[in-house]
């Protein structure tokens, strides 16, 4: 049995919980009873309900305490993951009720994903139900580590310590499939307050700790900051016409850490810099930053990058660059998932046109029940694909780097799926993914040779002749458009890694020969 | 079995800021026409402390500011002086017309609601489309001229925070509303991952909320570590009263309060009167909208 840990400070950080579970099975009550137990609710809130509920002759409900509380705030209108703030002597909480219809698997989402910890009620009487185990495998598939089962309306089973024990032993056979360990099973009623703040002394036969108990042993989920470094870049900023010659490179870290005078290199593009600085506005310098901070910092070299570039420590484990790769998803949107349609896939700050080049397996996320033939994914499924973008992305593997796996799908301006880097697949011409830069064994650079054509061609010819994947390209007019073209066809032939040397073209039909990377 | 809690290595207020910033930078990559709403009230300036976070002291974001004239003179001293001192892009818009014409609550030709309506949303929805005059602060001068850009602002940044009111619990950080401004409660997008709605059809917009996880009083303990300059208002000078939430002068009262500065304020939130009272209890216009702004929300109040 756990004893009372020692009183923290009262400014401890907030604990962002969800609370999930079918329709009905006395999530409201829950909450009502948690709000009123921690005296978390405003003055008189109680009072009122309860002479409410004695005027219409109506048995007082804690669940009406949270559907005031709606109510009052936002006239009843709708359904969605709202918050509710609470604190008990711990700590102050966020509970996002996550609503149990499946219409609104969503909001669950929206609410899981932001979550530190989970609780998923489950009713005694009716058992685990279908919502139960969809609810208990999208927290899994979210990456929520911290999950606890309340099995709920103990007092209507007469406080039965068998109907627990096989809840118990359904519902951790299920989310063992799924690879989830939930931190514990607690017998309650929110009606009667059992369990919830205080001990059930009409449940002798349970020894674990109280709902309250639970919440405040959770742990803050603390950003990764041991592992290999992760930074998706947001931005560069250069505010020259504010006077600021400083070139920032700008994102959060997801995991590790860097310092001033570390060599970085960025993904997709294998380029490579050195950190020169940590960059900060008003607060104490630093030499270093970690994961879970909103940073910024200077390289030694300028080089060209832009959103979709995640950076990573040299030296440290690697991104995965790739164009297909293996993911598990599951997906929101009305109309379904379907091969040799265009989507947008996100995932750190990259966004590419992505396609479903196969769909596996489509999973019940209820049932488990697995079909192998099914060409689409429907709303609320889950599914085992494969995807292909249409330009290198860089990715973590799930099992290895969970913040750096996760992408969303885009379709019509709305995220419609969410899913999960599994493997990494070679491309369609059957390369590694690996860098292409790194792959030809040098940087991909751009050289532009000014003047006559011949200085360009000769610098082609002599890398060439050492042994680079290099390649010319003529500049012939100074038109926008053309430029623009030129410029692009510069990046595309970046990002495959090849050294190009631009000069001015000749007056023939000839233009420099494109040599394909191999 | 659970371990048990930890001391905490993450300051609190550290993790708010890095979640705002983070969201700033995505709104300032991704939108092209945004800004964000300064209303003078001190979560707005928070936001706009965060941005000076954001982008290393600059603030390349145009701030919008919806002038009621109402306002409490003080408040807007403060704006220019900020807007000098910081080097902000300073965009001022107003419903001359509802004013020309007398249609307020002060003047008594409308309610409560329907002059915040006039005055702030539908100032507010005009201002951001470009269809009504913008005049911005010559930051040499000191004067307002009319601004050049009429581009309708697609990305709004809002400093609205889950904790104020029933409706604002609800919101996404990235929130889209409609081309008639309206705001789809029932249908919000999933938001995971980092990953929001950044994406959006013509004519719409999406309004970005970096401050949805603040608390009010998380808000004191951040302009007391930052050192934030704050309106006056919102302290008590010796008349044991003062502002705890900022609005037009005729619909926004003081409270009994003797908090004389930011301690003391951060005091009365966590343990003394006000632990257990909304902070926009001094504000008329949610009780005439029946307790809550979903009313006037859903048309495009912020």
């Amino acid at each position: 049995m756990l004893t009372a840990t020692a009183t923290l400070p009262t400014d401890h950080r907030r604990l962002n919980l969800v609370i999930g579970g079918h329709v009905d099975h006395g999530k409201s009550t829950i909450i009502g009873r948690l709000l009123a137990d921690t005296r978390s609710l405003p003055e008189g809130k109680l009072e009122q309900v309860r002479a409410r509920c004695e005027r219409n002759s109506k048995p007082f409900e804690y669940a009406f305490l949270l559907d005031a509380l709606k109510d009052e705030q936002a006239q009843g209108i709708t359904i969605d993951a709202a918050r509710v703030f609470f604190k008990t002597a711990q700590r102050p909480y966020i509970l996002i009720d996550a609503p149990g219809h499946i219409e609104f698997l969503r909001n669950l989402i929206t609410g899981a994903a932001r979550a530190e910890a989970a609780l998923l009620v489950i009713d005694a009487k009716e058992g685990v139900r279908e919502n139960s185990r969809r609810h208990g495998y999208m927290m899994g598939m979210l990456g929520i580590r911290q999950l606890v089962v309340l099995v709920n309306k103990m007092d209507l089973v007469g406080y039965d310590r068998e109907v627990f024990r096989r809840i118990e032993a359904e519902f951790r056979a299920f989310l063992s499939q799924l690879g989830v360990k939930p931190d514990g099973f607690i017998p309650v009623s929110g009606r009667e307050g059992d369990n919830i703040a205080s001990r059930a002394a009409a449940m002798p036969w349970y020894q674990g700790p109280t709902v309250l108990e639970t919440l405040d042993r959770f742990r803050s989920e603390e950003p990764d900051s041991d592992k290999p470094f992760r930074m998706a870049v947001q931005d560069v900023y250069k505010f020259t016409g504010q006077g600021d010659e400083r070139r920032i490179v700008a994102g959060t870290i997801d995991s590790g850490r860097v310092s001033a005078g570390e060599e970085v290199v960025f993904y997709p593009s294998g380029k490579r810099s050195k950190v020169a600085s940590i960059e900060v506005f008003s607060r104490a310098p630093q030499s270093a930053a970690k994961a879970g901070e909103a940073t910024g910092f200077t390289l030694a070299e300028q080089i060209y990058l832009s959103r979709g570039e995640i950076a990573t420590v040299a030296g440290q484990p690697r991104l995965q660059v790739v164009t297909r790769l293996k993911a598990s998803i599951f997906w929101l949107g009305r109309e379904p998932l379907v091969k040799q349609k265009d989507y947008v896939l996100k995932l750190g700050s990259a966004r590419v046109p992505v396609r479903v080049e196969e769909i596996h397996r489509v999973l019940d996320a209820s049932t488990l029940d697995v079909d192998d033939a099914k060409s689409q994914v429907d709303r609320h499924e889950v599914a085992e694909c494969t995807l292909r973008t249409s330009r290198p992305i860089a990715c973590d593997l799930a099992s290895d780097l969970a913040a750096t796996s996760r992408f969303v799908l885009v379709e019509d301006y709305e995220i419609r799926g969410g899913g999960i880097v599994r493997e990494a697949l070679p491309d369609a011409a059957g390369k590694g993914a690996v860098p292409f830069a790194a792959r030809h064994h040098q940087r991909a650079l751009v050289l532009v040779a000014a003047g006559e054509r011949g200085p360009a061609m000769k610098a082609d010819d002599g890398l060439l002749d050492a042994g680079r994947i290099a390649t010319c390209l003529g500049l012939e007019s100074s038109s926008e458009e053309t430029l623009r073209r030129i410029s692009e066809a510069a990046q595309l032939l970046r990002d495959a890694g090849v050294i190009l040397v631009a000069g001015p073209a000749e007056p023939t039909t000839e233009r420099g020969s494109v040599l394909e990377p191999c | 079995m659970l371990k048990p809690l930890e001391a905490p290595p993450v300051d609190h207020l550290d993790q708010l800021e890095a979640r705002s910033v983070h969201i700033l930078r995505e709104a300032y990559a991704n939108f092209k026409q945004l800004c964000m709403l300064w209303s003078i009230g001190k979560d707005s300036t928070v936001l706009l402390w965060l941005a000076r976070k954001a982008f290393f002291g600059h603030v390349p974001v145009p701030l919008v500011h919806i002038d009621t004239s109402y306002k409490i003179p003080e408040m807007i001293a403060y704006r220019d002086r900020l807007a000098i001192e910081w080097n902000l892009t300073m965009i001022v818009g107003q419903n001359t017309e509802a004013l020309l014409a007398k249609r307020t609550f002060p003047e008594g030709a409308v309610d409560r609601i329907a002059c915040c309506g006039l005055l702030k949303t539908e100032a507010l929805k005009h201002t951001l489309s470009g269809e009504w005059p913008r005049r911005r602060l010559n930051l040499k001068s000191g004067q307002y001229e009319p601004d050049r850009n009429t581009e309708p602002f697609t990305g709004v940044i809002v400093g609205a925070r889950a904790d104020e009111e029933g409706s604002r619990s609800k919101e996404r950080y990235f929130s889209p509303r409609t081309n008639a401004n309206a705001w789809d409660v029932g249908e919000q997008p999933p938001e995971f991952w980092n990953q929001y709605k950044t994406e959006f059809a013509p004519g719409t917009h999406v309004r970005i909320h970096p401050l949805l996880d603040w608390t009010e009083l998380n808000i004191w303990e951040y302009i007391r570590r930052e050192q934030i300059p704050t309106v006056s208002l919102y302290y008590d000078h010796g008349s044991g009263r003062r502002y705890r939430s900022l609005g037009c002068g005729p619909c926004t009262q003081c409270v009994e309060s003797g908090a004389r500065d930011v301690p003391e304020i951060i005091e009365e939130l966590k343990s003394g009167k006000f632990a257990n009272i909304a902070e926009r209890s001094g504000r008329a216009q949610d009780r005439d909208d029946g307790g809550g702004l979903e009313t006037l929300r859903r048309d495009g109040y912020m």
